[in-house]
Parts: structure tokens; sequence; C-alpha cells
């Protein structure tokens, strides 16, 4: 879920790009130049997820994996995040130019906490566990950004409320699936490469 | 979308193909496009009138026609624009306090709210138009090379770089991974076993693209890769690219001191 061009108030709007700026900046100085084409691709994988419509119920949803995201590269959300919304305002014509940094920050802000609440007990957990945890990490990054949204409109004004509730109420159903999907991903990823859920120590180079 | 998982985005992956076309706006210099657009939405958003933000939807339009966008790729994205932003807009005139236009129900909707709806909606879709006008008609590299000149850092423009050359190869990759599952009759239903699925389908794409990056680093290191983002060209700026940018920066000036008025 992300916000338009023309919603916010400006002090929401500078409160936000700063902070984003602020991750954006971390997530580039921990972010080597070995790590870029992992960060790059993983970063055009959760593009196309985000394309990925699932039913639910009578409607569809589309996939975000905020929390999947950031149990993979940590730090780096914030940049790869930015480019993905660029992409999206630039090349697909989605506009939300002067958004970037707001929806930049509510939705890696949560993917960068799950990396850290998740990432070091995904590392030492087992297949089992590592489902569960995933879930958890699927369902508390878009809760957490789902409120993040709500939060920046009802911070933009009284008329905004009403959208904020509707907001919270639409990431509700997004919630499970999201859990569901993470989970599996994590599941198989813990199998199949587990190497890859321990983010920051690339696999040795052969 | 009930029928089950299916894509939606343009076919053409990387751009919706706006480059190809000569205009004025296109012999323009990128790196004035790419701050000229910036300012712009800046400008616009700043905005609080409903006539003013008018003109700017107007000069965004003019844009556009200046740029010879083609008409289906303009109106893709506003819808894709406005459908989007239906949910905050439309609640928008019963929530907003204020004098009772109509009633919907037991719900008044208000005039200042119908204004607010009609500010947000104009707003978003000028800086729609004149961003889709001024740097989606950029080829990417030509769009890398602009913000390495404007001071973005360098991994983030390899980041960007990589993103986008790789989102059509990934999309490829799914596209297959989706085949097999409906070879094997997949369909996509909502229950707990269709999120699963998608969820090793996904699992499965991420470790290919890891596996992937692992061999490109391999590749890059072979040719000397150091994390420098090496630029090709060096356009000067024409004494025109001057005129097109200053023109720019006085209409938006012009815009936010009428508003300021």
């Amino acid at each position: 879920m992300h916000i338009v061009d023309g919603v916010l108030s400006p002090q929401v709007l500078l409160v936000g790009t700063t902070a984003a700026a602020g991750g954006v900046a971390v997530g580039l100085r921990r972010l080597q130049p070995d790590d870029i084409p992992r960060v790059g691709l993983l970063s055009a994988v959760f593009f196309v997820a985000s394309l990925v419509h699932v039913p639910v119920g009578p409607a569809s949803i589309h996939l975000v994996l905020l929390g999947l995201m950031g149990v993979l590269v940590g730090w780096a959300s914030f940049p790869a995040l930015l480019v993905g919304l660029l992409m999206q305002a630039v090349m697909f014509g989605y506009g939300g130019i002067t958004v970037l940094g707001v929806n930049t920050l509510n939705m890696a802000l949560p993917a960068v906490l799950c990396s850290h609440i998740f990432g070091p007990l995904l590392r030492r957990s087992g297949p089992q566990l590592s489902v569960v945890l995933g879930f958890l990490a699927g369902v508390v990054a878009v809760s957490l950004s789902g409120f993040m949204v709500a939060m920046a409109l009802a911070l933009s004004g009284e008329a905004f409320t009403l959208a904020a509730k509707a907001t919270v109420a639409a990431h509700v159903p997004l919630m499970l699936v999201e859990g569901v999907v993470t989970a599996a991903a994590i599941g198989l990823l813990r199998r199949v490469s587990p190497s890859a859920l321990s983010r920051g120590t690339p696999p040795a180079a052969p | 979308m009930t029928s089950g998982t299916r894509l939606q985005g343009p076919r053409n992956w990387g751009d919706l193909g706006l480059h190809a076309v000569d205009s004025p706006i296109q012999r323009r210099d990128p790196r004035i496009r790419v701050l000229l657009a910036g300012t712009l939405a800046v400008s616009v958003v700043t905005l609080d009138d409903l006539l003013l933000s008018a003109l700017g939807l107007g000069l965004a339009m003019g844009l556009v026609v200046i740029a010879r966008l083609r008409l289906r790729a303009v109106l893709a994205a506003l819808l894709a624009l406005d459908s989007f932003m239906v949910l905050v807009v439309a609640l928008l005139p019963f929530s907003v306090p204020g004098e009772a236009a109509f009633h919907l129900g037991s719900v008044a909707a208000t005039w200042q709210g119908l204004e607010t709806a009609a500010l947000i909606a104009l707003k978003a879709n000028a800086v729609l138009l004149s961003t889709l006008a001024l740097v989606g008609t950029l080829e990417i590299v030509a769009l890398g090379h602009a913000l390495h000149h404007l001071y973005v850092p360098d991994k983030l423009i390899h980041l960007f770089l990589f993103t986008v050359r790789y989102l059509g190869l990934m999309h490829q990759e799914y596209t297959r991974l989706r085949q097999a599952m409906r070879a094997r009759a997949f369909r996509a239903r909502s229950d707990r076993h269709t999120w699963r699925s998608v969820g090793y389908l996904l699992g499965m794409l991420l470790v290919r693209s890891l596996a992937r990056s692992e061999r490109i680093l391999a590749a890059m290191k072979c040719r000397g890769f150091d994390g420098r983002y090496h630029r090709l060209r060096h356009p000067p700026l024409e004494r025109l690219d001057w005129y097109f940018g200053a023109g720019g920066l006085t209409v938006a000036a012009g815009l936010v001191a009428a508003g300021a008025l």
C-alpha cells in the first residue's frame, strides 16, 4: 500500500523523507560493492512478487513480502525499496515523486525491524521453527507497514482519519496471506539454501 | 481478477516505450529534465488552491503534448494511478467536516470534503503527467547518467540499473515456474494450499536468483568491477537546455508564488 502525491501534509513529508534518507544512507554504507548483484537481483524478484495477485475470498490481493525481504537483505531494504518505488513512479507511471521518501520508510522500516527480530532467530532454528518464524515475520512486517501508512494519513489531518481506518482494515486479510506465503518461502530456503538466510555473510567464494 | 493469479503491468518490461519518440523534450539534457521534474512535483504538491492546481495539471498536460507521449501509455498510467487513489479520495467528502453537499444514506458529503478530494486528484495527476513527460521518456542508461551527475551515490545507481536489468528475466523465470505448476493442474484458489504454493514458487525464484547473482558477481570481478559507476559520455549542457531549465523553474516558482499570495 503506498500513498499518492498531494495527500500528506508538509510536516509528515519532511519528517518521513528525512528518516528515509537516513535509512537509505545506512543501507548504502553497509552495502558492499560485492553485494550489489545479489541485492539487485533480489529486489527484481520482490518487484515481480509484488505483481503477483493472489485470490483472497472474492477479491485478489497483491503480495509485498516485506518480512521476507528484511530477513534476506537487512538494511539494504531501504535502498532496494527506494529503487523499486522509483522504478514504479518513473517507468511504470504510478506517480508518487514527492512521497518517495515516506513510502520507502513505511515499507523499509518494518522490513529492517523484521531482519533484526527474526534474522538471528532464523539462523539458529531448525526447519519447523523457521516456518513459524517466517509466518510471524510476514505478519509483523505487513501489520507494521499498514500501521505506518495509517499513521502518516492520520497525522496529515483529521480529514484522513477515515482513510487511515480503511487502510488498517484492508491490511488484515493481507497479513494472513503474507504470513503463509512468507512461511512457505522461508521454509523452502531453509531446506534448499540455508546460507541465503544468513544475511550479511554471503557464502564464501569458491 | 477473481479468475486466479494473474500478472499485471506493461508487457514491455523496463519502460513504457516512451523514449523511442523524438520530441522537443527528448532533445533536452537528462539532468535538467530530472531536476525540473522534481521541482515541478514539489511545487505542485505545495499548492493549496483548486484553480492553481488545475493550472498545474494543464501545464503537465502541455508537457505531455510536447513530449509526444502515446495516448495509450498515458491513459494506462492515469488509470493505474486513479484506480489506486480511489480509496483515499472517495472517502474524503464524507470525513471532512463542513457544509453538506449531498447525502448518501445517512452520511453527508461536504463541500469542503469534495474540494479536498478534487485538490488531491488534480495534484496527483499533475505530478504523474509531468514526471512521465520529463523522466519517463528517458532511456534507463541516460537516467543512470543523469542521477550520477546529480550526485546520487554510485551504489544506488548500480542497484537501480541491476534491478531494471534483471526485472524482465526474473519475470520470465516466474512465468516459467507458473507454467510448470499449471502443467501439474494447479489452479489458484482462495486457500492455504494456493498461498503456500505461491510461497514455494517465490522461494524457488529466490534460490535461483541468488545462484545467478553469484555467477554475475564472478563475471564482473573477472572484468575488474570495483564498485565504481563509469560514465560513458560527458555531454555538455547546450544553451537550449539552460533556457529550458530556467523556463521550467520560472513556471514552478510562479505557481508557488501565486499560491502564497
